[in-house]
């Protein structure tokens, strides 16, 4: 029988706020343990706690850039369960009422464009880290230690329907989320400190029907690679099971990444455990149709719209606007070589290879470069001016990325790397390859047209890559 | 509905509460009669009432994000019942 995977994601994105979702603790990442907390987030008894505006902002604006719409009024709720980094013994979230329901966001999987569902976006705060005297829970006999500083930190959690059927699709839909969030402005999204993770909800079922079967759910996904082999791991074992007769059993499995492999944890809770209640110490957020509008006023331009933009205005291809505009930090850094009157689609080539092949090797991100983007734009004006040639270009890069802080002019006036467009000059250089090359002289005589490729390059070697190539080629044709 | 004393056995369970072989009964009976009552409340026709999520007639209460003083670490952990290295410590999580 041939199988289709059901996937559907929950992210967990937290809100870049200065301080915590219900006190004035700071949120700052990296502090030593247990010094940004306050009785609030301590969960002591007789505390009040009180909702951050900014929160509040950032997951309407997030609703908003995800076409939801915004619940006018909106609650929290008690989530109850029991684990030692969670010091109230119930999350503060959101149950029947969250903040944005009902939106959709697209996505791109090799040239197929799809729609993905949004069930909700729901406000929440974060728990404690836990620190397990072992290496795994398992074997920490002498206990585990807890920081609280995390605890009450303010997270979003965004709900997908089960609208995707590969780790590509998912990928792709984890992607575009994050390049929203980041748009807006609302979150780090620095993945690797665990500002954006997901839980995967992953399930089959024979192609062509439409019932979902019993589902497994991965949590605390931080990275794409592992988004991508934990639904890959899981399909696969999934399918072994039903191909061999058995049941899959709703439970959570953890993602070991190192080994690739899901392993089970524990059977899933029902959500009655939970025992939602109505949280009595936060008023409802009541919302009218203006607040609303100026926040949705208050949006940037978005992935999708910018992706469109640098095609239609800029005639680029779709492939490189998706490129170029599939994260914020490149999508300013385009738009600011840009701004030099560079052309845009030279600019595109060198940014996603030149600039991505250094940024990938060096393992840094884009706003990192040490080749900023004004002066990426001059060194491509220079180019198009003819004052170098791409082939200087390229030295003119890798000078500028070993550390060299000179405008690109500069470096190229320093250098001497000047293109010889003076005529004279260069036919001087012409003639005494024709003399030196006698055999590639006569191949391209007796009709082989292709030696006259060994003869640029030879002139270009001579004049040490400043002749202009289009000269060369136009006087050894005359000249031969 | 009924409260079995499996549905007892269950809510203590969530509630981690450890109850005496003596006390089950007297539970049962006290859930019973809560039940009953809201059931007895449900007789009420409520079609064309919104319902009620807070019961005060308060809403929007916000405060900026500005940062106000936090504890201390040593304050923080100074009704810890255990703590190491300036983290509250826990006997071993068992996963379940
Ligand atoms: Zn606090």
């Amino acid at each position: 029988m041939k199988y289709e995977a059901v996937i559907g994601l929950e992210i967990h994105s937290e809100l870049k706020t200065t301080t915590k979702i219900f006190c004035g603790c700071k949120t700052a990442f990296g502090a030593e343990q247990n010094t940004q907390v306050c009785p609030v987030c301590l969960g002591l008894p007789g505390v009040l706690p009180t909702i951050n505006k900014k929160v509040v902002e950032f997951a309407v604006k997030a609703g908003l850039a995800t076409n939801c719409t915004i619940n006018k009024y909106s609650k929290f709720d008690r989530k109850n369960y029991y684990y030692p980094d969670l010091p109230k013994n119930w999350q503060t979230s959101q149950y029947d009422l969250p903040i944005a329901e009902h939106g959709h966001v697209d996505i791109e999987v090799n040239g197929e464009k799809k729609t993905v569902r949004l069930t909700r976006i729901h406000m929440e705060e974060d728990a404690g880290k836990l620190v397990h005297s072992g290496n795994t829970i398992k074997d920490s006999a002498a206990g585990s230690f807890v920081d609280y500083n995390r605890t009450g930190v303010p997270l979003i959690e965004i709900v997908s329907e089960p609208d995707m059927h590969s780790a590509a699709e998912a990928r792709a839909y984890m992607e575009k989320i994050k390049a929203i969030l980041e748009y807006i402005d609302v979150s780090n999204c620095r993945m690797e400190e665990g500002n954006l993770r997901a839980d995967i909800n992953v399930s089959l079922r024979p192609v062509g029907s439409d019932k979902l079967g019993t589902r497994t759910e991965m949590k605390n996904i931080n990275s794409f690679k592992a988004l991508e082999d934990a639904i890959n791991y899981e399909i696969e074992r999934q399918q072994e099971v039903l191909e061999d007769g058995g049941k899959i059993i709703q439970e959570t499995r953890t993602f070991d990444p190192e080994r690739g492999v899901t392993l089970s944890m524990r059977s899933k809770e029902n959500a009655d455990d939970y025992r939602y209640m109505p949280e009595p110490d936060l008023p409802p957020i009541v919302m009218t149709d203006e607040e609303i509008e100026s926040y949705r006023r208050e949006l940037p331009e978005l992935p999708d719209a910018a992706c469109l933009r640098l095609q239609n205005e800029l005639g680029l291809s779709a492939y490189d606007a998706g490129v170029l505009t599939a994260s914020r930090q490149t999508a300013q850094y385009f738009d600011a070589v840009l701004k030099t009157g560079a052309d845009a689609k030279l600019a595109a080539n060198w940014i996603m290879s030149d600039l991505a092949k250094n940024l990938n090797a060096a393992e840094i991100t884009i706003d990192q470069s040490p080749v900023d983007a004004k002066r990426l734009g001059e060194m491509i004006l220079l180019i198009s001016k003819g004052t170098i040639s791409s082939k200087i270009g390229k030295k003119v890069f890798a000078e500028m990325w070993d550390g060299n802080t000179d405008s690109a002019e500069k470096i190229v006036a320093d250098k001497g790397w000047v293109q010889i467009t003076d005529t004279g000059a260069i036919e001087q250089i012409v003639k005494e390859v024709i003399a030196k090359n006698e055999k590639a002289v006569a191949d391209y005589k007796n009709g082989n047209k292709k030696a006259i490729g060994a003869l640029v390059g030879q002139v270009m070697k001579a004049s040490q890559g400043k002749a202009n190539p289009q000269t060369v080629n136009e006087l050894l044709t005359k000249l031969l | 509905m009924k409260i079995t004393k499996d549905d007892l056995a269950n809510v203590a369970y969530l509630s981690r509460l450890a109850l005496d072989d003596g006390e089950e009964e007297n539970y049962i009976k006290d859930l019973n009669d809560i039940v009953a009552y809201v059931d007895k409340l449900s007789e009420l026709d409520t079609d064309n009432i919104m319902p009620t999520t807070y019961a005060l007639a308060t809403e929007n209460v916000f405060r900026e994000d500005e940062v106000r003083p936090s504890l201390t670490q040593e304050e923080a952990l100074s009704t810890a019942p255990d703590k190491e290295n300036g983290y509250f410590k826990v006997p071993q999580v068992l996963a379940e």
